[in-house]
């Protein structure tokens, strides 16, 4: 193990393998920034990286030296772009760790960004490397710094690059994504045009009707659920009575009923009743499938509540309703935020239900509204249009209100 | 004299028990019509022949009009079943026959005039049978005759056996579904689905923890963006992956070509084996942050001098973390591990979206759908739900010998 930290081990491999990491990235950026193919050359960035990886251990020379290695890198990229655009240039090999073939200016800012993102984040990663071997303590904290950094970019990247490429084919239509697929450029001079499918949506799809019921739908599930769900978790956190700890098991155990088991005798009942493809039916149900959540978020965050106030409210002759409803709640509003925000959440994701329940378009939910722009027919822009009009309210309302939302989550332990 | 406290449940504590149901029973009453009652449904219906078709129960349909010409009229009942196969029986009609038609020579055997109450018993229609009826009547003329009936149209009734509750049971829909090696596949799939689901959520959550476990700018934004995946409307991402993964114009494949990594573009969603892949990582890819956030939020509640006092010791980092982190890290877990396991078997959107269970990618949620309303089978579609409810009950079995030692949740 321990020829593994060698300074000069250390830094050739460590400088190879983040030089693949972030040519691919600078890569896979620029190509869905331009549309132009820009590819990374793993075999070359191998060795650039290298090299300047032992460079570094060496440390030769001051801050001069330093930068004029990221000169020479910016200095390769640009020139293999340069014979590349002159022509007669196929092959994927050339001497720089990324081969791009887009505009100058393009071009330009991606060997800025290779070579000064290497430089900067690659002194990071190594700054506890000296001029002598590491010991075992610095060399560990090199590769945590090491996959610090391929972490960071991994998670932006897979997370972000499906919700990219939503907004952004949204706003394409359907001629230029056959044409090339990874030019996600927008044409700012389209002005409103851009947002066609939005448009079309609303007037043709009847999306704004699909977007008040689901906001309708949703704020009702939320009064319904607390309605429920208070005056249950208080009696469980509070009151003794028989059977109380296998109730808040028996809560969580219908946590676990796959809601696809239910759905099947829901669909049959409701086929027979006639509450299929009506609203009400909609909201009978999604209630019941949030009230158990949300009464178990409650009960942990009531059972926190110091118990002496309640019961000071209970000898200065409060009833028990009017202490729930003038101690208990005013005291717990920000846990009722979270299970709201929670509910509101579930009931305006909600898919499967609305699919198996609704067949009529004026009554369609947004997530069911979607569901039926899913055919060969309808350009794919307006799915994603429709995708991104179901998502960006939820995403305001958690963005605005991240504390909240986070703290529900963890506290309900939350159903999947 | 010493004094005995009292024994057994005194009033206040029979009134608070009695408070505390009250204000349960809203939610119980609830909870047991959508969830016990179709458990129960479910458990019924599995042993019953029931397809979709059978949910439209068999109706007598009947046309009324007037024929004949000049002063030689009749009206004329064509009564239908709606139903090619079952019978209904006591079919009876029931219509009113206005003032100003009189009803003139003789009524069929099955008819009967009761005031202007026309009544006839047609007693049992086949499946698929019809049956007409004439009644002579005297009118001015035809027209006004088709108008004044117009005003009262007949009713028509019938009893007809339904499948949901007659006393016919049939094991069929068992040995159809663990007919073969169909059954097996399913199960596999669900199986390699469910764990590798769950591990590579956990494994990745816990990595997203340990990245963001420690105070810089930008910490709160990251962790806001890490949640998307997970408050994302499942629909919308779905679609998104299917759009970025698609087989002609995808961007990923367009990338992966491009970059030299492949010479023809995947088929992601649609082939075997990647198709199970694919709706793997999407199940971690989506599920992760909730392990992320459960972690770490325990991590945030470790005591920092442990760690202080590794350091005075010389740990390297390495063993921090596997000495003292991870111990610590155990119970959430193994909790999240056996939610997580729970929830993803139960898991059927995601693949329902993205494959419609095609390709290999059938488990046994999806299976349940595609029983039920794509082979039209209702019955075996409940047999695969009770199927999935008894392994759901072995699994919540382990789940709660476990939290009983970990009521860290």
């Amino acid at each position: 193990m321990s020829i593994l930290r060698q300074r000069f081990i250390t830094g050739g491999t460590i400088g190879a393998l983040w030089m693949i990491i972030l040519s691919t990235t600078v890569a896979v950026i620029m190509s869905f920034a331009t549309g132009d193919p820009v590819r990374p050359n793993i075999a070359f960035g191998i060795i650039i990286g290298a090299v300047w990886g032992i460079f570094f251990a060496a440390r030769i020379g001051g801050q001069m030296v330093e930068w004029m290695t990221v000169a020479i890198v910016a200095a390769l990229t640009l020139g293999d772009a340069y014979i590349r655009s002159l022509g007669n240039v196929t092959t994927k090999i050339g001497f720089s760790p990324i081969v791009t073939e887009s505009t100058l200016l393009n071009n330009i800012i991606g060997a800025a960004i290779l070579s000064v993102g290497f430089f900067i984040s690659f002194k990071t990663i190594m700054v506890s490397c000296g001029r002598r071997d590491l010991t075992k303590h610095e060399w560990e904290d090199v590769i945590i710094r090491f996959l610090t950094g391929f972490g960071y970019i991994f998670f932006t990247a897979t997370v972000f690059i499906p919700f990219y490429v939503m907004v952004m084919t949204s706003l394409k239509n359907q001629s230029e994504l056959i044409q090339n697929p990874l030019d996600f450029s927008i044409d700012f001079s389209k002005g409103l045009d851009l947002f066609r499918s939005y448009f079309e949506l609303f007037n043709e799809f009847n999306f704004g009707n699909y977007l008040i019921t689901s906001f309708f739908i949703s704020v009702l599930t939320v009064f319904i659920t607390l309605a429920f769900s208070i005056p249950g978790a208080y009696a469980v956190a509070r009151l003794r009575f028989r059977g109380q700890a296998a109730f808040s098991r028996g809560i969580l155990l219908i946590y676990m009923v796959p809601m696809i088991v239910l759905a099947l005798p829901i669909y049959i009942a409701f086929s027979m009743t006639g509450l299929r493809n009506s609203i009400p039916g909609i909201i009978l149900i999604y209630p019941v499938t949030t009230i158990p959540v949300a009464l178990y978020m409650l009960q942990g965050y009531f059972r926190g509540l110091p118990a002496e106030i309640e019961e000071a409210g209970l000898m200065d002759g409060l009833k028990r309703l009017s202490v729930i409803w003038k101690i208990t709640l005013p005291l717990s509003l920000p846990a009722l935020a979270s299970v709201s925000l929670y509910v509101f959440m579930i009931a305006w994701n909600e898919f499967l239900l609305a699919f198996m329940l609704l067949d009529d378009p004026s009554k369609f939910t947004l997530t069911r509204g979607i569901a039926s722009l899913n055919s060969s027919e309808i350009p794919r822009q307006h799915l994603m249009a429709g995708a991104v009009i179901a998502t960006v309210p939820i995403m305001v309302i958690f963005l605005g209100l991240e504390r909240f939302m986070t703290k529900g989550l963890t506290a309900g332990s939350v159903k999947g | 004299m010493q004094k005995i406290p009292p024994t057994g449940t005194t009033p206040l504590a029979k009134r608070e028990a009695r408070l505390a149901w009250s204000l349960l029973s809203p939610t119980i009453i609830s909870v047991a019509l959508v969830v016990v009652l179709p458990l129960l449904a479910i458990f019924w219906i599995s042993v019953k022949p029931v397809s979709l078709a059978d949910l439209r129960p068999p109706t007598p349909i009947v046309r009324e009009d007037v024929r004949g010409d000049g002063q030689d009229l009749s009206i004329r009942y064509r009564i239908r079943n709606s139903s090619q196969e079952q019978a209904i029986s006591n079919v009876t009609l029931n219509d009113i026959i206005p003032n100003s038609v009189s009803i003139s020579g003789k009524l069929p055997e099955i008819c009967r005039l009761s005031e202007n109450v026309l009544l006839c018993d047609f007693g049992t229609l086949d499946g698929g049978q019809g049956d007409r009826l004439l009644i002579p009547i005297s009118v001015s003329d035809k027209e006004s005759a088709e108008n004044a009936l117009k005003g009262t149209e007949p009713t028509v009734t019938g009893t007809s056996s339904n499948v949901l509750t007659d006393s016919t049971f049939t094991f069929d829909n068992f040995t159809r579904i663990f007919d073969g090696d169909e059954f097996w596949g399913v199960f596999g799939v669900t199986l390699f689905y469910t764990i590798f689901g769950t591990i590579g959520a956990l494994v990745v959550g816990l990595f997203a923890a340990l990245l963001l476990n420690k105070e810089f700018r930008g910490q709160g934004v990251l962790r806001g963006l890490y949640l998307f995946p997970y408050v994302a409307p499942v629909i919308a991402v779905a679609f998104s992956w299917l759009i970025l993964f698609d087989p002609f114009s995808g961007s990923a494949n367009e990338l992966l070509i491009q970059m030299g990594a492949i010479e023809s573009s995947i088929n992601f969603f649609g082939e075997r084996p990647q198709a199970l892949i694919m709706v793997t990582l999407f199940e971690i890819w989506r599920y992760f942050p909730l392990s992320f956030l459960f972690i770490l939020a325990r991590m945030q509640s470790i005591d920092t001098d442990m760690y202080e006092a590794a350091d005075m010791d010389g740990a390297t980092p390495f063993q921090k973390f596997w000495y003292l982190s991870i111990p610590q890290l155990l119970g959430i877990l193994s909790v999240l591990f056996l939610l997580r396991f729970i929830w993803t078997f139960n898991k059927f959107d995601d693949i329902f979206l993205l494959t419609g269970g095609n390709a290999g990618t059938r488990t046994l949620t999806v299976n349940v759908y595609e029983q039920a309303f794509a082979v039209s089978n209702i019955g075996a579609g409940a047999a695969v739900a009770v199927v999935i409810f008894c392994c759901l009950l072995a699994f919540s079995f382990f789940f709660f010998r476990f939290m009983s030692k970990e009521e860290g949740l």
